[in-house]
């Protein structure tokens, strides 16, 4: 596909979510995790969404799924094939034309067997073909659609749960941290899975914290640090020293891992910002005194 | 004069053994890696070096005694996660004090601000409470600390900045480390030599 | 919502105050006419033996209080040390006392404090009994749970292996994590008490007609309902139930204080 013909899936633009919470005792204050996000999905592109686990990278998944929790504070326009994505939107949409990969096995419910849970929400009078085929798909037995989760390997529950969220005209996967610390082979198998989806034609978005599978199959990375969205770079740029990446925050995080310059931080060069000084800021709190 | 574990062995179940026969021993000063991927018993190993676990298999050895239970236990474990490694109802001044008072030149190698102690641990991030974490196991006492994916939850900066000054304080105290991780780039960068933990076959 | 919690407390304390207030001369018999309706000298009216309705219902009050608050203390004490050895002791003993838990649960309490009261002879060590050996389990079974929960976190583990007692890991991390629930337990458990000393006086096994606690005032008002003197038992109910009510309050929104995460919506 030629780029200059690739339409645009989903953007997101100055996103911020904020959460009210209580403190200790009456004090009350609103968090925002997410500050000032944005990030742009071509079709058949994979996107990495980067940053620290606990940066707040699941929010913009639920928010674009519109499952964030009810004390939730939304800013900031999204919008998806050209269109502003409403709450009302999201929900047409959500399960059928945008697809959740979640973070963990447990999204699947332990007391329904799995063959039943992959054909949730499609078609009730094709449901169970297509739940046979995509078994097929992915390498798993007719025979283990009958089994309870708490019977499956954790690999075959990786592959069910792939299996859960994909449909017929699904134009947008997010994948949210799909691979924590497993074995390499499982791990190539998932990569391969989600680049298959964007072969397919969709976009992927893929959430996670290890920059080094993203690159893998990335073709842009847009990396997050204190919830905002510090740069997104093509995944070429990062090879080097990154001279290519536009931003002194890239640059670092690309050198510090520990496959080039880890030791770089240590030698005390550069004394770049901090999460701490973001906080005392007040760019990612603000409190708010207690309505009494 | 070395932490040795021998022939370590644990089930959850009878006779469906995570692992068997385990031999692992790290010296004072030295950096160890204990690797494999989730699943394969390495955390539970961890804990048993440290003395949170009994064995149901073979033995535990500190500096050739066996591991006390009583007293301060020189082997000193870190999480993975610190904000359930830490008391939520106390702030971080009392979560230090409970270990030692750490000196100035601790405090500062990782970075730890003042305005933090009086702060409660739900007010600072995953890499702010796991520097905590950090410094209240580099008690004077402490001669083995094991590392059990410590820095898994933090960005590449925080973790490559932590695990520099953490590392050139044990290698001056002639602290033995045991490195947990699954990731095979970290390993070879921090380690003098690396143990397979192998999935059950 | 402090406005609420100042409010509750503030119409306590008011009423505490009055009861040690207000003289004693109102109550004596005949002081002003008998069987007056509510008027401007005895708000809530007179009696059948001239004495001032609004006197006699906030002593009554207080002394429901003060057996309120000694029954609370017992039951909360009770519960904790079941809670805790339940927790702590070791797998036989949780065993047996989650089993005694459940028993005293599966009892129909009403019917088994009326049986401790009459065995015990009535009188405010009837009532007192009655309820903290009926309503401990409850707060009991809360406190089991918490204290499992914290006993199993890694800093327990943690502190141990700095070689804590168990006598230090109890004081400064346990006790500090029940001691939420424990004080909305026993701030809950005070209108229970009130209401069932209440129920048992008028029932006729609890204090002695002579002791002017609310039980009393309402029991011996049902009888002269029928001849048309509804402010006998309709005021003493209402400031009863007014007064449960912010003790009610009191707690809920103490909770919501001291267990900040249980209120996040």
């Amino acid at each position: 596909m030629r780029i200059s013909e690739k339409k645009t899936l989903l953007s997101v633009e100055k996103l911020s979510i904020g959460f009210s919470q209580y403190v200790k005792g009456t004090r009350q204050r609103i968090i925002y995790p997410i500050a000032d996000m944005h990030m742009d999905i071509n079709e058949g592109e994979i996107v990495a969404v980067v940053g620290a686990s606990g940066s707040g990278k699941s929010l913009l998944a639920h928010a674009v799924l519109g499952i964030l929790p009810g004390n939730a504070v939304c800013g900031g326009r999204m919008t998806y094939r050209g269109e502003e994505l409403t709450d009302k939107r999201k929900e047409r949409l959500r399960g059928r034309e945008i697809s959740f990969i979640p973070q963990s096995v447990n999204y699947l419910d332990p007391l329904l067997r799995v063959g039943k849970q992959v054909q949730i929400g499609l078609d009730k009078k094709t449901a169970r073909s297509v739940q046979e085929k995509l078994f097929a798909r992915y390498d798993l037995k007719k025979s283990d659609g009958r089994l309870f989760p708490y019977e499956l390997s954790g690999g075959m529950l990786r592959r069910v749960l792939f299996a859960t969220s994909v449909r017929e005209g699904v134009k947008l996967v997010i994948a949210d941290e799909p691979t924590p610390g497993i074995h390499p082979e499982a791990l190539s198998e998932i990569l391969r899975q989600l680049k298959e989806f964007a072969c397919d034609g969709a976009g992927v978005m893929f959430i996670t914290h290890d920059l080094m599978s993203a690159l893998d199959i990335a073709d842009r990375v847009a990396v997050l640090k204190d919830g905002t969205t510090v740069e997104i770079a093509d995944s070429a740029a990062f090879a080097g020293q990154g001279e290519r990446l536009r931003t002194e925050y890239a640059r670092r995080l690309w050198r510090a891992l520990p496959q080039n310059d880890f030791d770089l931080e240590f030698k005390g060069m550069e004394r770049g910002y901090d999460v701490a000084d973001r906080r005392e800021s007040g760019l990612l709190l603000r409190e708010k005194p207690l309505d009494i | 004069m070395s932490l040795i574990g021998e022939n370590l062995g644990y089930f959850y179940e009878k006779n469906r053994w995570i692992f068997k026969d385990i031999n692992i021993s790290v010296a004072p000063g030295e950096v160890l890696g204990l690797s494999g991927y989730s699943g394969c018993g390495k955390s539970t190993l961890s804990r048993i070096l440290a003395g949170y676990v009994v064995p149901r298999a073979g033995s535990v050895a500190v500096n050739g005694k066996a591991m006390e239970r009583r007293g301060f236990r020189p082997v000193q474990l870190i999480y993975q996660h610190p904000e359930k490694a830490i008391n939520p109802r106390w702030r971080m001044k009392e979560v230090l004090n409970e270990s030692y008072e750490p000196s100035q030149d601790v405090l500062d190698a990782f970075e730890i601000r003042d305005e933090w102690m009086n702060r409660w641990p739900v007010e600072l991030s995953g890499g702010e409470k796991q520097r905590f974490c950090i410094v209240r196991a580099l008690n004077p006492g402490t001669k083995y600390i094991i590392a059990d994916e410590m820095t898994t939850m933090l960005d590449a900066i925080t973790q490559a900045k932590i695990w520099n000054a953490f590392l050139s304080i044990c290698k001056s105290r002639k602290i033995g480390v045991i490195v947990v991780s699954h990731e095979t780039s970290l390993l070879n960068r921090l380690c003098d030599t690396v143990y397979q933990v192998s999935s059950p076959t | 919502m402090l406005g609420l919690l100042a409010f509750s407390a503030g119409f306590l304390f008011v009423v505490l105050l009055l009861s040690y207030g207000l003289s004693n001369d109102n109550l004596r018999i005949g002081a002003g006419g008998k069987n007056l309706g509510p008027s401007v000298d005895h708000i809530f009216g007179t009696d059948w033996l001239g004495r001032d309705m609004f006197t006699r219902t906030l002593k009554g009050l207080r002394l429901s209080l003060s057996v309120g608050a000694f029954a609370s203390v017992l039951s909360v004490g009770i519960a904790i040390a079941m809670g805790i050895c339940a927790a702590t002791f070791g797998r036989t003993a949780d065993a047996v006392i989650s089993w005694i838990i459940d028993l005293f649960i599966g009892m129909p309490h009403l019917v088994f404090m009326v049986l401790i009261c009459f065995i015990v002879g009535g009188g405010i060590q009837g009532i007192v009994l009655g309820v903290c050996l009926t309503h401990w389990t409850a707060l009991a079974r809360v406190v089991r749970a918490e204290v499992l929960q914290v006993k199993s976190a890694e800093y327990i583990h943690i502190s141990r292996s700095y070689g804590k007692s168990s006598w230090t890991i109890a004081r400064k991390h346990i006790l500090p994590s029940i001691f939420p629930q424990i004080m909305i337990g026993f701030l809950l458990m005070f209108p229970h008490v009130i209401l069932h000393e209440a129920a048992l006086t008028f029932l006729g096994f609890g204090l002695s007609p002579q002791t002017p606690a609310i039980g009393i005032i309402l029991s011996e008002a049902m009888s002269h309902i029928s001849t048309g003197k509804w402010w006998l038992a309709v005021f003493p109910g209402l400031l009863l139930v007014a007064v449960v009510k912010s003790f009610d309050s009191i707690g809920e929104k103490v909770r919501i204080l001291l267990e900040p995460s249980s209120s996040n919506e």
